[in-house]
């Protein structure tokens, strides 16, 4: 069918434009200019990575979980570990965290698989809570202090720079367009159709011969190896790890929150919601948050329950019905259709 | 012994606490499963208004529980008018986001507001009191929340079992559509539902003040054990509740004393997630 | 050897036994429709058949393996297919992706999946749509969106139950021709049906069910004038009184 060819290829060349602008910007004189906004654009491009591995599990595939900061702390730890423990590059304690990880997502979710609604989302709170204050006393890693990185040469090796952030965006786009990517390739092929029919009806899919259960653990250990990778990038980028910076529950609903905001399931949704979320945090911690006053978060708050009661698909569904009056497509849905 | 015996004891009181915050939950969850995320938050705000009148007017605890009470009830019920309400029949994590967004406003204006110092009321009547009975001390606050929250519960419980009221409730919550049939107004019942739960929540956070400091991220906590507490009683189930609450209770206090401070919510959680496992429906969940 | 062999079967739900030891067999490419009133067990025949319930006792053989214990979606993957009474639509897809799901059991190239996909949707004359979110079809459509997921995983025995409820009489009459048709590309049917008019012409043998029995099995023909059945349906006197008087008009 033509129409859906040609929707096909639309979707990858948005990704690749989207991506290639992202690397021309810090080209562009004056644009991207001072340290500040390069640091927004940054967490933009990192949080938006890391939503987007949530996205896999929780957006497509519909097991909303709020354990993934577990996922993002073994990569940063992995990563913190083989810098400060074992006074190696970044890199393979990068990996090793990133396939820990996916090991660890496997066996905890198989158990929790069974659990039904809300169930499943209060154990993955426990899952939280019970690694955050495991850290914290853990002697090995650092414990409630942490670890934290000396000096050391700048340089994709080590894949530290003090000087400019150049480095750091540049990494953080890498970073960006492999995950999309993967998820990009997963939405065309048959496990984004098996995650989705997983979501919609696990009982149907099964009927289709949707081994359900392996299907999810599938999406939880590709999301956890993803996760742990953008984790390793936080510690890199910060210098440190500690078990509230990368282990908590705040961390993991910034993940849920983000891919919701921009429309859970679809393959844009982790970057629209990071694209509101993310200066809007930065900026208004940077002129109010000093204060103590919490005003950026009041204002979070209050962004979050209109964004939920209104339009629960988020930027995506807003964006979508409004093309869709438009141009009159078919259908009163959304576009979170996959590859189509 | 008589040291295992008291930090059984200082267990059952917590359990009792954290019951009368879990109970509101539960009913709400029962009701309409919808999962109340700025709950903590709800107490956190029963506790303030506690303090103030406290503070501002030199009135006690045990006075102005009545006064938190009819305040969360008012709040409970406009969370679920403005927001709880547009997030029924969409994705079952719309209400537990919003009620995120909500939990986060809450503890922000407060923050905002009061400032995040820790406050302690200066004289209350029960504060620093004790009983000693067999050995064992009986810290009079918490002595006296424990009896709120049993008289609360079994209230609760009542009203649910026997009343012409709790008969419509527990319709409205088995089958929404066929209660309507029926002639019963579910909009209301739900209204009333989330005000009771928030007043529940509110009892306890009127009381708290007599022993607990008051500061805005109080809330944080006794949201994740209300929820574990509702979740491994079992959906729909206020005994669950309290019998899970006691359990957490003593359990906490135990692997706080014998093991170490920073292992009693690895124990309480561990817990969950071991009986959740075997049960995935709770202890008495339907 | 038969496609479908269920031996013996009994699903038991605590004290109530809903399948009673049903026995019965299903040759390669007919069309066998399992017929009896409400509550008669038909429903979880289907479950325990394909991998929903676990039975009780009893075995169910399926072209040469034994399904008796295996998952859902084992089943499916082995080529017993079943759709659902009340329709299942996987609502936020598209038509399209809803047989895409179907369709890429068999082939992981989704070009190829795809292919299969369209032809499905085609044969139920889907096409036009397509890229329509399945949740706003008609109930109608739903049926067939059903129907042609099933297809698409490209079965040997398609299991319907009650396909046909809810459809309106040109409906029907279009979904009988696509049994048809179904049964000229050599898949086997297995039928749940309520409405008379559509399964008795096409289907090879009935087996009927009441009360968690199986209480008469034969041609269409054979089961109209069985006599268990027809109290089944309308009770024993009825069929007393019709069984005289045949006799009488025999008699003379």
């Amino acid at each position: 069918m033509l129409a859906n060819n040609k929707r096909f290829a639309g979707k990858d060349m948005v990704l690749a434009g989207v991506i290639a602008l992202f690397a021309v910007l810090p080209l562009i004189p004056g644009v991207l200019a001072s340290s500040f906004t390069k640091h927004v654009f940054i967490l933009l491009l990192l949080f938006a990575a890391m939503s987007q591995s949530w996205n896999i599990i929780g957006g497509y595939c519909g097991q909303v979980s709020f354990g993934h900061s577990v996922f993002f702390g073994i990569g940063a730890y992995g990563a913190g570990m083989a810098v400060v423990r074992f006074g190696m590059t970044p890199w393979p304690g990068a990996l090793i965290g990133a396939l820990l990880a996916a090991a660890v997502a496997v066996l905890i979710s198989w158990p929790c698989f069974r659990l039904k609604g809300h169930y499943f989302a209060i154990a993955t709170f426990a899952i939280v809570e019970i690694f955050n204050r495991l850290f914290m006393v853990w002697y090995w890693v650092g414990g409630a202090i942490g670890l934290d990185y000396s000096i050391m040469d700048q340089g994709w090796k080590n894949f530290t720079w003090y000087d400019s952030k150049n480095g750091y965006y540049y990494g953080a786009l890498g970073l960006f367009a492999i995950i999309f990517g993967v998820v990009r390739w997963m939405e065309k092929n048959r496990m984004g159709y098996y995650l989705r029919a997983v979501r919609e009806g696990q009982e149907t899919a099964e009927s289709l011969g949707v081994n359900s259960s392996r299907t999810k653990l599938a999406a939880m250990g590709l999301s956890a190896f993803l996760a742990a990778l953008c984790g390793a990038f936080f510690a890199q980028y910060n210098y440190r790890v500690d078990p509230p910076m990368v282990m908590s529950l705040d961390m993991s609903m910034k993940f849920v929150l983000i891919t919701i905001l921009g429309g859970s399931g679809s393959l844009f949704g982790p970057l629209l919601g990071a694209a509101v979320l993310i200066p809007l945090q930065e900026y208004s911690r940077a002129l109010w948050g000093g204060l103590g006053g919490g005003l950026d978060l009041i204002l979070f708050g209050l962004l979050i329950i209109v964004v939920v009661v209104k339009q629960p698909k988020g930027i995506m569904g807003i964006l979508t019905s409004f093309f869709r009056r438009r141009l009159g497509r078919p259908g009163k849905g959304d576009d979170r259709h996959g590859a189509s | 012994m008589t040291t295992f015996f008291q930090v059984i004891l200082d267990g059952l009181l917590s359990g009792m606490l954290y019951a009368l915050v879990a109970a509101g939950l539960s009913l709400i969850w029962g009701v309409m499963d919808v999962i109340n995320f700025a709950h903590g938050e709800f107490l956190m705000v029963a506790m303030y208004v506690s303090y103030w009148l406290g503070f501002l007017m030199n009135v006690d605890p045990l006075v102005s529980w009545a006064a938190s009470a009819v305040f969360l009830f008012i709040i409970g019920a406009l969370t679920y008018r403005l927001i709880i309400k547009n997030t029924i029949g969409k994705s079952a994590m719309s209400a537990l986001l919003a009620t995120f967004g909500l939990s986060m406003l809450l503890k922000n204006v407060c923050l905002n507001r009061f400032s995040p110092n820790f406050r302690i009321l200066g004289e209350t009547i029960l504060g620093g009191k004790t009983i000693t009975l067999g050995g064992l001390i009986f810290p009079l606050p918490q002595l006296v929340t424990g009896v709120f929250a049993l008289v609360v519960i079994f209230i609760l419980y009542y009203v649910i079992k026997k009343t012409r009221l709790g008969w419509a409730i527990q319709a409205s919550a088995m089958d929404k559509e066929a209660a309507e049939l029926m002639g019963i107004d579910t909009e209301k019942i739900y209204l009333l539902v989330f005000g009771l739960g928030g007043a529940c929540v509110g009892v306890a956070g009127g009381l708290l003040p007599s022993y607990l400091a008051i500061h805005p991220e109080v809330g944080g906590l006794f949201s994740l054990l209300a929820f574990v507490c509702v979740a491994l009683g079992g959906f729909g189930s206020i005994p669950g509740a309290l019998l899970a609450a006691l359990l957490i209770g003593v359990v906490e206090s135990l692997s706080g004393f014998y093991i170490a401070p920073v292992f009693k919510y690895v124990a309480v959680f561990g817990l969950y997630l071991a009986v959740i496992i075997v049960r995935p429906k709770g202890l008495f969940g339907w | 050897m038969a496609l479908l062999e269920i031996r013996d079967l009994t699903m038991k739900f605590g004290s109530l036994v809903a399948n009673d030891r049903v026995s019965f067999e299903i040759e390669e490419g007919g069309i066998v429709g399992l017929i009896g009133p409400n509550g008669a067990g038909k429903t979880t025949l289907f479950n325990c058949i394909s991998g929903f319930y676990r039975p009780t006792s009893g075995a169910v053989l399926f072209d040469g393996n034994d399904i008796t214990d295996a998952p859902a979606y084992k089943v499916a993957r082995l080529g017993a297919v079943r759709t659902f009474q009340i329709v299942h639509p996987l609502k936020d897809m598209t038509v399209l992706d809803n047989v895409m799901v179907g369709a890429s059991l068999r082939d992981k190239n989704m070009k190829k999946a795809m292919d299969i996909a369209l032809r499905c949707l085609d044969w139920c004359n889907l096409a036009d749509l397509a890229s329509f979110p399945a949740g706003d079809l008609t109930i109608g459509q739903k049926k067939r969106l059903e129907m042609s997921r099933a297809l698409a995983t490209e079965p040997k025995l398609l299991m319907l139950d009650e396909a046909m409820a809810g459809l309106t009489s040109t409906e029907v009459r279009h979904s009988v021709d696509l049994l048809r048709k179904i049964r000229e590309r050599g898949i086997t049917l297995l039928v749940v049906e309520h409405i008379m008019e559509a399964i008795m012409p096409v289907a090879d043998k009935m087996v009927v069910l009441d009360g968690g029995i199986k209480i008469a099995e034969g041609s269409p023909h054979e089961i109209i004038e069985d006599e268990k059945v027809i109290a089944a349906y309308f009770g024993e006197k009825f069929s007393k009184r019709l069984k005289n008087a045949k006799e009488a008009e025999k008699n003379g």
